[in-house]
């Protein structure tokens, strides 16, 4: 008994395509609900920039820069800070880089994947989201006391090299697991040993998203304060730090905000402390700025 | 000079196996201290004739699993020197998982378990002292994506050269290479560019061109048109004839037509199912024999049902 098509129940061959009326005012509200959403975190954002702008635009000068700091708040500068934070920017950067890297090639081309292994991975994502100020007090009790490197910028360095490093693996392994598998398999078919494919092949490949990672999670071990406040970063300090003079005591600018806005003075608190903070940011934007640059010029060649 | 195995088609059953293309000559062991070694230069050539063909590759009951899947079961043949042999089959047939155990890239995942044996002008390919990574720089490998290197077009070409330490003059292997890949005067002004920028048969011919930097006698081509049109693939069979003169071809495809056109030899492998309840396949071969013959008068049924479309 043959159904002719026509009259299946259901099936509607006329009328026009308008949407049902419900579908159009709940499509509408959601966006305008996810709208105003991102509206708030935008807005939050916008006035703390303006008010930090407003307080501290003032208070930037080259002196600001060159200056170290001062009792008084219109001599008082951030130099000790700023070169605190590069010095400690380059060191992490060649201690954190060849750890973090070499870690996760071990982890993405050689390891067996076993039970072990995974225990490994594991952990390695969950020290990514240990608060900083654990890696501080492990700074204080294992550099500090126990290796014996006092409250000096190697200390710093390691620390904030703890606190990046798991995601700088994190980062890389993914960089890694991106690069297709056929190109290993075009390295392995002429004859070059599995290290040599990782090394000449795979790693040179996956190396602007590695960059890209390290950059960032640079940004965010120079925008630390509680790691290194507990690892023996000092507040006040009247000498500039040097990468190279590694058992120097150091400081940072997130360490001089914190000191400028624990003086009792207003000028400090919200004067000097808002223009230490614009530096802070534009030292951040600009990294950020380098990573997003170098992530795109990699999407572009890809 | 017809040279043909055949299964009878008894899927529930051990495959009785009439094995006339088995040479005559089994009988010598490898050399021990064999020239697989990393540090010894010679290889152990052979001299000896099978049936008037040098053979290259003799297998014995090879069988793949991967974990306790079987992939491919039982397979015995053998392949001749500067002859292209074709595997075809459906899909999940295990051909190309075969061609993988000739140069071992299943020894690269970590699941796959290879019984049975093969031998490399009568090495055992699979012996304890038999180097991996050598025996890929002697059987080169075209993969059925092209996968040139994310570099420019000469350095793709120098790779194999430079982990290989040959003392070579790299200029002049680039140069080489490409001529017999016959994609030189399309590149030679743009060495220098990434290979990125080639269109895919051309990226296709640079593959090619990068086996044959590290002089292999052996090239597997897993699917290598899969990915082209129709003219790029007419350029890839032009060159494989033209490369068959100096070297040993096997190819996969799922192009009965191009194994038609390219080879000597066609394999014709299927896939059968373990048990009734239980859809996992697994391979078996079901008849080699010249192209010639596999396609004008197969000896079993279900190669002919396959090569005449009823199947497949």
């Amino acid at each position: 008994m043959a159904v002719a098509t026509s009259e299946r129940p259901g099936r509607q061959t006329s009328g026009s395509f308008k949407a049902p009326v419900g579908n159009t005012v709940r499509e509408k509200f959601t966006q305008l609900v996810l709208f105003l959403a991102t509206c708030v975190a935008l807005v939050v954002l916008a006035t703390l920039l303006i008010d930090i702008f407003k307080d501290g635009v003032g208070g930037l000068s080259l002196d600001f820069l060159t200056q170290y700091t001062s009792r008084i708040a219109a001599n008082a500068g951030i130099r000790s800070g700023l070169t605190g934070t590069l010095s400690l920017m380059v060191l992490v950067a060649l201690m954190a880089f060849p750890l973090g890297v070499g870690a996760a090639l071990y982890l993405e081309e050689f390891a067996p994947k076993n039970r072990w292994t995974r225990l490994l991975e594991t952990n390695i994502n969950n020290l990514a989201g240990v608060p900083s100020i654990v890696y501080g007090l492990l700074g204080l009790s294992v550099f500090v006391f126990f290796v014996g490197f006092g409250r000096s910028l190697i200390t710093g360095a390691l620390t904030l090299t703890l606190l990046v490093l798991p995601v700088v693996i994190v980062a890389s392994r993914e960089a890694l697991r991106a690069v297709p598998r056929e190109i290993r398999d075009g390295g392995l078919a002429l004859g070059a040993t599995p290290l040599q494919v990782a090394v000449r092949q795979t790693l040179p490949a996956a190396i602007p998203s590695i960059l890209t990672g390290m950059i960032l999670s640079l940004s965010r071990a120079i925008g630390e304060t509680a790691p290194i406040l507990v690892a023996g970063a000092v507040g006040s300090r009247r000498a500039d730090n040097e990468p190279w003079n590694l058992s120097e005591a150091y400081t940072a600018i997130p360490i001089q905000i914190f000191d400028f806005v624990k003086r009792p003075q207003e000028e400090f608190q919200i004067q000097v402390a808002s223009a230490a903070i614009i530096v802070l940011m534009t030292l951040l934007l600009f990294m950020n700025s380098a990573a997003i640059i170098i992530r795109n010029r990699y999407a572009r060649n890809g | 000079m017809d040279q043909r195995t055949s299964t009878e088609p008894q899927p529930k059953s051990p495959p009785i196996r009439l094995d006339t293309d088995t040479p005559a000559t089994r009988t010598k062991q490898p050399p021990a201290g064999s020239a697989w070694s990393k540090d010894t230069g010679a290889g152990a050539a052979s001299d000896r004739k099978a049936s008037g063909h040098d053979v290259v590759f003799q297998t014995r009951d090879v069988s793949v699993h991967y974990g306790s899947a079987p992939a491919l079961v039982n397979v015995s043949l053998s392949i001749r020197q500067r002859e292209i042999t074709a595997f075809i089959g459906p899909s999940g047939c295990g051909k190309s998982t075969f061609l993988r155990c000739f140069n071992r890239t299943n020894d690269l995942i970590p699941s796959a378990r290879i019984t049975g044996r093969i031998d490399y002008h009568l090495q055992d390919l699979y012996a304890k002292d038999v180097d991996a990574v050598e025996v890929r720089r002697r059987i080169g490998m075209v993969f059925q994506k092209p996968n040139p290197f994310p570099k420019s077009i000469y350095d793709n070409l120098t790779f194999g050269p430079k982990v290989n330490r040959m003392k070579v003059d790299l200029d002049e292997v680039v140069e080489t290479s490409l001529r017999r890949a016959a994609l030189w005067d399309e590149v030679k002004n743009k060495l220098k560019q990434n290979a990125y920028s080639l269109s895919g048969g051309q990226q296709q011919r640079l593959c090619i061109a990068r086996a044959l930097t590290v002089d292999p006698e052996v090239i597997l081509m897993d699917e290598p048109c899969s990915a082209l049109d129709p003219i790029a693939t007419a350029h890839i069979e032009d060159l494989m004839r033209e490369l068959e003169n100096d070297y040993t071809i096997v190819i996969v495809t799922h192009n009965m037509q191009q194994a038609a056109r390219v080879s000597d030899r066609t394999a014709f492998f299927t896939a059968e199912v373990e048990s009734e309840n239980d859809d996992r396949r697994f391979g078996r071969l079901v008849e080699i024999g010249d192209t010639s013959m596999i396609f004008s008068n197969p000896g079993d049924r279900r190669t002919e049902d396959y090569i005449s479309g009823r199947f497949g």
